[in-house]
């Protein structure tokens, strides 16, 4: 590949000038201050703060409540990922064998990504209406008595369901794409040398989808992570005591609505960690990342 | 091994176009036959047919004594080399040439031998743990050839395999693959635009033209007996001259130049000569004016105006000419004539 050249050597500086601005306002300078409130405790009546080290750090670390959270949250996002990428691959393989009403399908199924996430679990909220939501009718009928914000389990199922439907869109439009990419007299020459069409997939399509597979997976971590929020925030909207959330979320809910400023910053300190090994992982992966041609 | 057999088969896309007419021709056992034409002209979608990867619209197959109109590719007992190999990417190459026969219950051991044979075959061992993309054309396109032979199937399909490669590759993988398929005896069906690959290597070639066939024949018939212009002009580099003739009195004359006899009604005709078979020399009876003279070093191309025609003669090496007024003269014996309207031979 031939690379282009800059003239001057301010000019590149200058270009990124307004990008590098808006992430130093943003993100650095933020990330900053909670590093260092991390090692605060503050007032919570704002009367100033002192110095605690690593304080906060280890009174998380012997919370059984934050350890707790923890736990759900893999448990969560293990649920979440799993999910969204398998319904998601499922609907792919099913329209890509679709040629007709491809279109209309993969637009219907856009709209969810529209969505956006306190929406999606407002909507959520209305099926799971205690006394007319659809979904908890239909629990009833096959005698699951339904309790959204009420019982732990049901909670944290509607929190799945919601964050799972809200994803899937995404992953299929990749898997989707990636099916297409995959060359059609490949197919043609395994649908000579293998009669069992699962056979086919599992030897030939899916170790091609690998590349796009390994890619959604680490988006649907992060997402599963971070960007629940909106959704979890809808459903536990109110009384988050004895409801399943996540850690983004306890973030929250101890910052401001506990006021525990030191705390709150400790713990999206060690969520900033996770998502640069996150971050670094994918890096590496995408660097290794075979390239068939 | 096997003969195939189809019986007025017919194409429709789902769009309505018809890409092949009903078509009909036998194959003989061990038969090598080559399907050539311009692009677009159906012979891919012949192919796939055979293969099972495309819907017969109507007529019936058969390979072997076996109706295989509604069985599935994998179980037609056929192999297939695609135009660009097809491997599969993610495979080394011993998996890529066992792969069909691992799904055909083999045991492990025995693919292991006919993988080992079929690499040796085809000067693959050393390459057998890499992957396709650490492979060079050449070696794609065996691995492909690979994958074919070690099935030992009863029929080789072909889509212009060689299409891919440089003219001197082709020229040694023609030779390869014709070599191979005598030696295996398998029946096969090659795909090719083009013609020089049509006649080295066929048994047989049929040429289509629009989704119908032209004309069936072996190569030599093809050549010198063209059944219409089309296949006169498509078959030879250069191709057969074409010119405008009249018949009258039982002789075909053009303008001035050419009369030979022949018993043709009194009208309009076209009569085809090959460059070759154009004679040159001081005491021949034709006036031509050479336009161009095209060096190819084994022989010469004259490219010049008969009467008013475009005309081209193929002369060896050791005759000088240039450009200007020579004189020829036409071998009769090897004319051709065709109707001037539908084009088809006399
Ligand atoms: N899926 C399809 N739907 C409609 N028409 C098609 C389809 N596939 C091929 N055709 C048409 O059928 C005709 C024959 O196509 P085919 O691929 O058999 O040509 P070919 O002889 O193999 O040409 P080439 O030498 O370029 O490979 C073409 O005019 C093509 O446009
Ligand atoms: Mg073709």
């Amino acid at each position: 590949m031939k690379r282009a050249g800059f003239a001057t050597r301010w000019l590149p500086i200058l270009l990124l000038l307004p990008q590098l601005a808006i992430i130093a306002v943003f993100f650095y300078w933020p990330a900053a201050h909670a590093v260092k409130s991390s090692f605060y405790l503050e007032d919570p009546f704002g009367f100033g703060s002192s110095f605690v080290g690593f304080d906060n750090y280890i009174h998380l670390t012997g919370s059984s409540e934050y350890g707790r959270i923890a736990k759900f949250t893999v448990l969560f996002t293990v649920l979440v990922t799993f999910f969204s990428l398998a319904l998601a691959l499922l609907l792919a393989v099913k329209a890509d064998n679709v040629i007709r009403g491809a279109k209309t399908y993969r637009t219907l199924l856009m709209w969810v990504y529209a969505v956006a996430p306190p929406v999606a679990g407002f909507i959520g909220l209305l099926m799971f209406n205690q006394s007319w939501g659809p979904l908890t009718e239909l629990a009833k009928s096959i005698g699951w008595d339904f309790k959204l914000g009420v019982n732990f389990n049901d909670t944290a199922f509607a929190m799945v369901l919601v964050s799972v439907w809200k994803q899937v869109p995404v992953n299929f439009i990749f898997f989707l794409s990636g099916l297409q990419s995959i060359p059609k007299s490949v197919r043609e020459a395994a649908l000579i040398d293998a009669k069992s069409s699962f056979r086919r997939f599992w030897d030939v399509t899916f170790p091609l989808l690998a590349p796009t597979g390994f890619f959604l997976l680490i988006i649907n971590i992060t997402y599963a992570l971070f960007d629940t929020f909106g959704v979890v925030d809808t459903l536990v909207k109110g009384e988050p005591g004895n409801n399943p959330m996540t850690l983004v979320y306890k973030v929250y809910v101890d910052g401001f609505r506990g006021n525990d400023m030191g705390g709150s910053s400790a713990q999206s300190v060690i969520l900033m960690v996770l998502v640069l090994a996150l971050t670094v992982f994918q890096f590496r992966l995408v660097e290794r990342r075979i390239h068939y041609t | 091994m096997a003969q195939v057999s189809l019986n007025n088969i017919r194409k429709i896309y789902p769009n309505g176009y018809e890409a092949v007419v009903p078509t009909s021709f036998d194959i003989a056992d061990g038969e090598f036959v080559v399907l050539v034409g311009p692009s677009g002209c159906g012979k891919s979608t012949l192919l796939r047919m055979v293969a099972g990867l495309e819907d017969i619209s109507e007529g019936a197959l058969s390979i072997g004594d076996r109706n295989v109109n509604h069985v599935d590719p994998a179980d037609r007992d056929i192999a297939m080399v695609f135009q660009n190999y097809a491997l599969y990417p993610h495979m080394t190459v011993r998996k890529n040439i066992g792969y069909g026969l691992k799904n055909r219950k083999t045991p492990a051991s025995e693919i292991e031998d006919k993988v080992q044979t079929a690499a040796k075959m085809l000067n693959l061992t050393e390459y057998l743990d890499r992957k396709p993309s650490q492979l060079s054309g050449g070696q794609r396109q065996r691995v492909a050839m690979g994958r074919a032979v070690v099935r030992d199937p009863a029929l080789f399909l072909f889509d212009e395999p060689l299409s891919n490669l440089d003219a001197k590759l082709r020229h040694q993988m023609r030779i390869e693959i014709k070599a191979l398929q005598r030696r295996l005896g398998v029946t096969s069906i090659y795909v090719t635009h083009d013609q020089v690959e049509a006649m080295t290597m066929a048994d047989r070639i049929i040429v289509l033209n629009a989704g119908r066939i032209e004309q069936i024949g072996t190569p030599a018939e093809i050549y010198h007996r063209p059944a219409s212009t089309f296949v006169a002009s498509f078959m030879g580099a250069p191709p057969m001259n074409l010119l405008t003739a009249k018949g009258s009195g039982g002789r075909v004359t053009v303008g001035e130049t050419i009369s030979v006899a022949a018993e043709v009604a009194d009208g309009p005709v076209t009569l085809g000569i090959r460059p070759e078979d154009i004679e040159i020399g001081p005491t021949c009876d034709i006036p031509f004016t050479v336009d161009i003279v095209e060096e190819l070093g084994a022989h010469r191309l004259l490219h010049g105006q008969l009467g008013g025609q475009e005309l081209t003669i193929h002369v060896g090496k050791d005759v000088v000419v240039s450009a200007g007024p020579i004189r020829m003269s036409i071998n009769p014996d090897a004319v051709v004539l065709f109707d001037a309207k539908s084009g088809l031979a006399l």
